[in-house]
């Protein structure tokens, strides 16, 4: 049931760099693929040989095991000019896909996991915030969420309070908005993008849009890799390995209120892959 | 003061985070470059290959004479040097007893970064090697750590040699503390826990990505 609805989701399975590395066998919801061919002709296929439909969206190649998937989602905001679009390669974690997401959406961990950079101590108060799911389109929102950053992006000067707002437009995407630095009317985008390899292992592939003409390429993108690796070791180590969905067994507080509406929406929508979704 | 090397920098390398973390400790001003080791493969770039023709990194070019680096021992050696002369007590290099000591443990450190570290790429970024036989091989670098550091904790000492930290505990130090992100725990090790501790209690140490600083207890 949980697997039956996962399948009708689409997948990143590949970016640009590594089709360029050659032919490569990956996993997706617990089966294996083949990928190969070029970036603007992507050949995925599943261990039958059955070759399956890919898209290109977001500077990455999605493809969908279903019979019946669900639209993409889409993030418009990729589309402004002047925003600088940044694919930043797959990182390997060995966690459920749901948790990877959810620890994106959090902000009380960064004054400790991302210690001056997205967060310090003493500045630790996760002020009142805002979460709702949007019915007209069914997705997760937490917005007027603030806190204070030593340095929120590699193009801030010192520390800011930053503003933040996420989204969830599918079980295994969250996209943040959060204050860009040099353009203080204007929101950066930045997004995870998880494959499910399994229901306890899954690729993470960050992708972000900025306004930020100035930084190296290889900066930015070392920024969000530093930031995401500091997550990585956390992730490994969360017990149980996939996301509990009744609240009693993993008791939540006022600054987890996004959590909370990420794993209603879960339950809700039957999305249990990757979920432990017995109750106590 | 002004800068005494530019690193050619990778934030998720472990080998880099040497140079980075022995700077930091002796609070030596330097300029990073940041190489898009992955998913760029910069390293393998003209412009770098051009610098370092083995395509690896860290590279190092030194302000003053502008010396290239392109090996991680020699660079710790070069910093040791550079800050404090043949009297430095991070690379006893001429002391009978120590400097063989500090060599072994240099050597042995390049071994970590050759299973643990191959090991380490394999889990986190897919590197296409096998996996399961680095993950092997840095587990016998693992043991093999834990005999000797238990030998110097029962002679009462806590380093790889001597009563100093050296660059032989900097070259081990990064491949060890990150072997979890290869699957490779530190639980059956308590002689390199107390080591790992001992480490990240220097002052001035600094952290990477997989390595968290020690909390205050206030």
């Amino acid at each position: 049931m949980s697997l039956a609805y996962a399948r009708n989701d689409w997948y990143v399975i590949a970016d640009r760099n590594s089709l360029e590395q050659g032919p490569r066998r990956t996993r997706l919801l617990g089966d294996e693929i083949h990928v190969s061919g070029s970036y603007a002709h992507p050949v995925i296929k599943d261990a039958s040989g059955r070759m399956l439909p890919t898209q290109i969206k977001f500077d990455h190649v999605w493809t969908t095991v279903g019979d019946r998937p669900r639209p993409l989602f889409d993030i418009p905001e990729g589309n402004e000019p002047g925003r600088r679009l940044v694919p930043c390669g797959m990182v390997r974690v060995k966690c459920s896909p749901l948790r990877a997401v959810e620890n994106f959406l959090d902000i009380a961990h960064f004054p400790f996991v991302h210690t001056d950079v997205l967060g310090a101590e003493p500045y630790t108060e996760v002020e009142p915030y805002k979460v709702e799911i949007r019915e007209q389109n069914d997705e997760v929102w937490a917005t007027k969420v603030k806190f204070f950053q030593p340095l929120a992006a590699k193009s801030a000067a010192g520390g800011i309070t930053t503003d933040y707002e996420y989204r969830v437009p599918a079980p295994t995407t969250a996209v943040l908005y959060k204050t860009c630095p040099p353009k203080p009317e204007a929101q950066d985008v930045i997004t995870i993008f998880v494959q499910p390899r399994s229901e306890t292992e899954c690729d993470v592939w960050p992708w972000m849009a900025l306004y930020d003409d100035d930084t190296p390429y290889a900066d930015l993108v070392q920024f969000q890799q530093m930031i995401f690796l500091q997550d990585r070791s956390i992730l490994e180590n969360q017990r149980p390995i996939k996301l509990p969905l009744d609240p009693r067994m993993e008791i939540p507080t006022r600054s987890d209120l996004t959590s909370v509406a990420y794993r209603r929406w879960l339950k809700k929508r039957g999305a249990f892959y990757g979920a432990l979704a017995e109750t106590l | 003061m002004s800068a005494a090397f530019t690193l050619y920098d990778y934030v998720l390398s472990g080998n880099c985070y040497k140079i980075r973390l022995f700077a930091s400790l002796l609070a030596m001003p330097y300029q990073s470059v940041a190489i898009d080791f992955y998913p760029g493969y910069e390293h393998r770039s003209e412009r770098m290959l051009s610098l370092n023709p083995a395509g690896t990194l860290p590279v190092m070019v030194t302000s003053a004479g502008g010396q290239v680096l392109t090996e991680t021992n020699a660079m710790l050696a070069w910093m040791a040097l550079h800050d404090g002369g043949a009297q430095t007590p991070w690379f006893p290099a001429v002391d009978p007893a120590l400097g063989p000591q500090v060599q072994q443990g240099l050597a042995f450190g390049a071994g970590l970064t050759d299973s643990i570290g191959l090991a380490r790429l394999h889990a986190m970024l897919d590197w296409p090697v096998d996996g399961e036989a680095a993950k092997r091989a840095g587990l016998k670098h693992l043991r093999a750590l834990e005999l000797h550091l238990t030998d110097r904790q029962i002679d009462g000492g806590l380093w790889w040699a001597g009563a100093h930290p050296t660059i032989a505990d900097l070259a081990c130090f990064p491949y060890v503390a990150l072997s979890p992100d290869a699957g490779l725990e530190h639980d059956g090790f308590p002689a390199i826990r107390r080591w790992l501790y001992a480490v990240r209690s220097l002052p001035g140490f600094a952290t990477m990505p997989g390595i968290h600083p020690l909390h205050e207890l206030r």
